[in-house]
């Protein structure tokens, strides 16, 4: 679950802001005033829609807003999940330090599955060729020094479903 | 949307700025195509025709706002099974019939299939994942994230 303050936004999503995610979680029209098009679809002007995604974009609740690009698409064919079994007691200081990486895109502790899955940390790389992609491991094993334990790399080999993330109806 | 290639695919220069140009910060003024497409060096109606394009041939999966599902009171776990391989196919499409599932990968270890389940309550999660289960016959990992040290999703065309 997300820690620090982020919770007290969760009350905060109004009916008309719930109803602008479900507008635009498909995407942004492809029209020259997209904002004022989605604003006559939900009964608002185009200046509310830009207030209101301007204060989802401060609350966190928008990360931001432009285009996503297909990994595989762009030549990244290497998308590797690392795994790392991490030292309890030092996860936290090394996660923040190998999510301070330029190349790791996301980092996160999760919980292990023991005895089928005794890693706890998560880091996200994107590159080009195999070779790259073992420079890159070789760079996260020296950040994390003998906190580490084992690891292994888990590369996609294929996009089964890319929907991004939908509000239910 | 296009189908996602598998393969990289030809861009030109207009598109590779375009691409790294418009991860983010794209404008909340009354015309924001215009106002990107002057930063950009390119006409409103190019800018527009070229997402229209990468969009189509699957170089984009999405223009739009990027959301953090957790700050609306949703949730959102990562979860992985290790699905037999004359089964793959079926599994794949059972898992992916669900709406919960946001995306799914194919990963080459013994828990072969890793998707991300979003729903509006926790308990959306928990009855997605007794579905999955249901469907497959399969137990499902769930691997829910304690920390996050650090998201920011851009890649350079």
């Amino acid at each position: 679950m997300p820690e620090g303050p982020r919770r007290e936004t969760l009350a905060a999503l109004d009916d008309a802001d719930r109803r602008l995610v479900r507008a635009t979680q498909a995407g942004l029209p492809l029209v020259p005033r997209p904002w004022d098009l989605l604003g006559a679809e939900l009964g608002m002007t185009g200046e509310e829609v830009r207030r209101r995604m301007r204060d989802l974009l401060d609350r966190g609740v928008v990360r931001r807003i432009g285009c996503v690009p297909n990994h595989y698409a762009l030549g990244y064919r290497f998308n590797g999940m690392t795994v790392w079994d991490v030292d309890d007691e030092r996860i936290d200081a090394l996660g923040a330090a190998v999510g301070a990486l330029p190349f790791v895109t996301h980092c996160y502790r999760r919980p292990r599955r023991p005895p089928e899955w005794p890693y706890n940390l998560f880091a996200m790389v994107h590159c080009k060729s195999a070779a790259e992609a073992e420079g890159l491991v070789a760079t996260i094993a020296g950040v994390l020094g003998d906190a580490c334990r084992g690891r292994d790399v888990l590369f996609s080999t294929r996009i089964l479903k890319k929907t991004g993330l939908r509000l239910g109806v | 949307m296009g189908r996602p290639p598998a393969e990289a695919v030809e861009l030109d220069d207009a598109d590779r700025r375009l691409i790294n140009g418009l991860q983010g910060d794209f404008p909340l003024s009354d015309e924001p195509f215009a106002e990107a497409a002057a930063t950009l060096g390119v006409t409103e109606d190019e800018l527009i025709g070229r997402l229209r394009r990468l969009l189509d041939r699957g170089v984009l999966t999405r223009f739009g706002p990027m959301f953090q599902i957790e700050r609306m009171g949703g949730a959102f776990v990562l979860a992985a099974l290790s699905v037999p391989e004359a089964d793959f196919e079926r599994v794949a499409g059972q898992v992916n019939a669900l709406p919960e599932v946001a995306h799914n990968y194919r990963r080459e270890h013994a828990l072969n299939m890793w998707f991300v389940l979003a729903a509006e309550t926790p308990e959306g999660i928990g009855q997605a994942i007794d579905a999955i289960e249901t469907a497959t016959g399969l137990s499902v990992f769930a691997f829910p994230k304690e920390r996050e040290y650090f998201v920011e999703m851009k890649l350079r065309a």
